[in-house]
């Protein structure tokens, strides 16, 4: 574990042990809450939370005098208590987003101006705290053992960051810091969210219901929109389609990819049989036993789901048109929010 | 498979397991894997789990089958299907075959028959009238000779750019090709995704035009033959010299971004390692076992420590040169422990049993009895 100063903890106050802060500077959680004195901390923590509601509104701390940096470790002390009490669980996972976002750019900037050994030290020892992740600089760059770069660069769908877009040099990936800290959002957003999951239900404390319920209200309106579909086909299914319809030979990842698009899309296993009457090898049997395994209907009962963007591209079946653009799967084609 | 053939094979088969079991590699961790294989007359049987080399001499002397394989990946519960095994890693795996290198000489020793009676022909069978035709590959050094050199390739990509320099097995899989095995423990923890990007990486699929420095708006920096990695690789193999330097960038900034984009996606098979994305990808798969028989050529999938001096067609051949009887149809000649074999029209000649099991395993001839 990185040995933090009070700056740090300001910085990123969810690497602190929050029991052990409260205590060593002296504050219980009723004085956080009653203390007139205390409330520009009350109202901070609030805002803290309320700021995550608002899109792209991204809370910064007042890290410039050092008598600010204990108040920004309290206030996110508090917002977290504020939540649990609340059971607001949408907007814990805002607010973490919201604060990893923050975390994000003074980690960028720790990164960016390490340069003495202990600097250096002390930024990937938080990187390695939150991610696990082990890293190390080299020259301006930081450096990122392959395998543990692909698991965690997989989920991104920009092309920029496939590995052959990458600087890879015996066995390690070079990243800019921007890069390095944009690797571990998502890990930093879940490290802040187990902070929060993981806390203990803090005892009712009166002075702190009202900024509750006021959460409460908040969370009520955080509702998932509807998913509205055009129907239309991805290109590459079209394709898997018309080579079927012209009775050419579909290879066996496209007839899967064909298969799986339709039961997701909700088409029965009778509606979809005819898409493969066509192919030059069909039999009816052998096509509905194999679109009911892939239905789940049959073996294991496991339902096979439709291959991403990328697998598609891998194996050959991407047909890539501008209306593709953004969308990871072909079920989300032609789907607005 | 006729039963005369099948009985001869087997026969082979029986002997070079018996006499040459040495010659089998154990995987390590042998109770965690998957075993699986395939016989003449049956179709595959999987889901098994061996515990040592007598349980596989058990296997291998009873059921002699025709191939058999072994799971990369180490389960918790081999023997249950898949989605309840536990999977907990599989050593990577690239699968090189010459039948996917686009390869020229590939018509000259292809052989069409009727899939029915193995009779030579193009079109419907003159002999039953079937119509299905089968295509086989016959033995060619310079096919074997190209997939070495995408082999090489793959390893000095992984030890360059992915820092693998121990660990790394190549076989000749016995028939057209190469497997190449990465022992990295790592790697061998990586999932399916991931492994799409290490075989698209190797494949030199989806690169950006910004990452060999040519951006849209019209900046250009290419890179210097000195680089590590893909880009000195571009400018060592496409860029060229100095001179070639200056022409690819004239051509760039004249052709714009989107052509040179263009341009890059189509170098995808010159440049990058001709590799099946769907072997390296898939964790669960089964593949043959080094030192086993492969039944499409009665060779064996054998190591290969020298790609420049290997031949397989001495080193994988594993079956006795006692003489066999046959009717061969093979109108293409190969060469086997440096010997020539064929052409042959449909004719009976008496040949070592190495050749003899080639031929019946391709389907180009059948055992007189």
């Amino acid at each position: 574990m990185a040995v933090l100063g009070h700056l740090e903890l300001a910085k990123y106050p969810f690497l602190a042990d929050a029991g052990g802060y409260l205590r060593e500077c002296g504050f219980t959680l009723e004085q956080l809450a009653d203390d007139q004195d205390l409330k520009p901390i009350r109202d901070q923590a609030f805002a803290r939370v309320a700021a995550a509601v608002d899109e792209g509104k991204v809370y910064r701390p007042s890290i410039e005098t050092g008598s600010q940096l204990p108040r920004e470790v309290f206030s996110f002390l508090l917002a977290v208590v504020l939540l649990k009490m609340s059971g607001a669980r949408h907007l814990a996972k805002k607010f973490a987003m919201q604060e990893a976002r923050g975390a994000e750019m003074l980690l960028e900037r720790d990164l960016g101006r390490a340069r003495t050994a202990s600097q250096v030290l002390l930024a990937t020892e938080i990187i390695r705290d939150l991610s696990g992740m082990g890293i190390q600089k080299q020259e301006e760059h930081f450096v990122v053992p392959v395998p543990e770069y692909l698991r965690r660069a997989v989920t991104f769908h920009a092309r920029e960051w496939k590995l052959i877009n990458r600087r890879v040099e015996s066995g390690l990936v070079y990243l800019t810091p921007h890069e390095t800290v944009r690797l571990i959002r998502q890990e930093l957003v879940n490290y802040i969210v187990s902070r929060i999951e993981g806390a203990a239900m803090p005892p009712p404390v009166p002075g702190l219901q009202g900024f509750a319920g006021q959460l409460s209200a908040m969370e009520a309106r955080l509702r998932p929109k509807t998913v509205v579909s055009s129907g239309e086909f991805a290109p590459c299914v079209k394709h898997a389609a018309k080579t079927m319809a012209d009775g050419d030979n579909l290879s066996h990842a496209g007839r899967f990819l064909l298969a799986t698009f339709l039961l997701a899309r909700g088409h029965s296993i009778s509606d979809i049989v005819p898409y493969f009457e066509k192919a030059p090898d069909y039999k009816k049997s052998v096509t509905l036993y194999q679109l009911e395994h892939l239905a789940g209907k049959s073996g294991k009962g496991t339902a096979y789901r439709c291959q991403s963007c990328q697998k598609l591209k891998t194996l050959g079946l991407c047909h890539e048109i501008p209306e593709c653009a953004g969308i990871v799967n072909p079920l989300q084609f032609g789907v607005g929010r | 498979m006729r039963p005369p053939d099948a009985s001869f094979i087997r026969r082979c088969m029986k002997r070079y397991y018996f006499e040459r079991f040495d010659m089998i590699e154990l995987p390590s961790d042998m109770p965690k894997r998957e075993f699986g294989f395939r016989r003449a007359d049956s179709g595959m049987v999987r889901h098994l789990q061996l515990h040592d080399s007598a349980d596989l001499r058990v296997l291998l002397l009873q059921a002699v089958p025709l191939e058999v394989y072994v799971s990369n990946a180490r389960y918790l519960l081999p023997s249950q299907p898949i989605p309840e095994k536990v999977w907990e890693d599989a050593h990577l795996i690239f699968d090189i075959d010459a039948k996917d290198l686009d390869l020229e000489c590939r018509p000259s020793h292809t052989v069409a028959s009727c899939e029915r009676c193995g009779h030579g022909t193009s079109g419907p069978c003159e002999r039953c009238g079937h119509r299905g035709i089968r295509k086989t590959s016959v033995a060619c050094p310079s096919c074997m000779r190209a997939a070495g050199d995408q082999a090489g390739r793959l390893l000095d990509i992984l030890a360059d750019d992915l820092g693998v320099r121990e660990g790394v097995r190549v076989y000749f899989s016995g028939n057209e090709g190469f497997h190449v095995h990465v022992h990295d423990e790592q790697l061998a923890r990586l999932g399916a995704a991931e492994r799409v990007e290490l075989a698209d990486y190797v494949a030199f699929r989806g690169m950006l035009p910004e990452r060999l420095g040519v951006a849209r708006d019209g900046a250009s920096s290419l890179p210097r033959p000195s680089e590590g990695g893909w880009r000195g690789r571009f400018a060592r193999e496409v860029l060229g010299s100095k001179a070639g330097r200056s022409r690819a960038a004239r051509e760039i900034s004249s052709g714009g971004y989107d052509a040179f984009a263009r341009r890059v996606e189509g170098m995808t098979s010159g440049l990058g390692v001709r590799i099946d994305p769907g072997v390296t990808m898939d964790v669960h798969r089964i593949f043959r076992m080094p030192g086993t028989v492969n039944g499409k050529s009665g060779m064996a999938k054998v190591p290969c420590a020298d790609l420049k001096r290997f031949d397989p067609y001495v080193s994988a051949v594993v079956f006795s040169d006692e003489l066999v009887n046959i009717r061969a149809s093979c109108p293409v000649s190969f060469r086997m422990m440096k010997r020539r074999f064929g052409p042959y029209a449909n004719e009976y000649v008496r040949v070592p049993a190495y050749a003899a099991a080639y031929m019946v395993c391709k389907g180009l001839a059948h055992v007189v009895e």
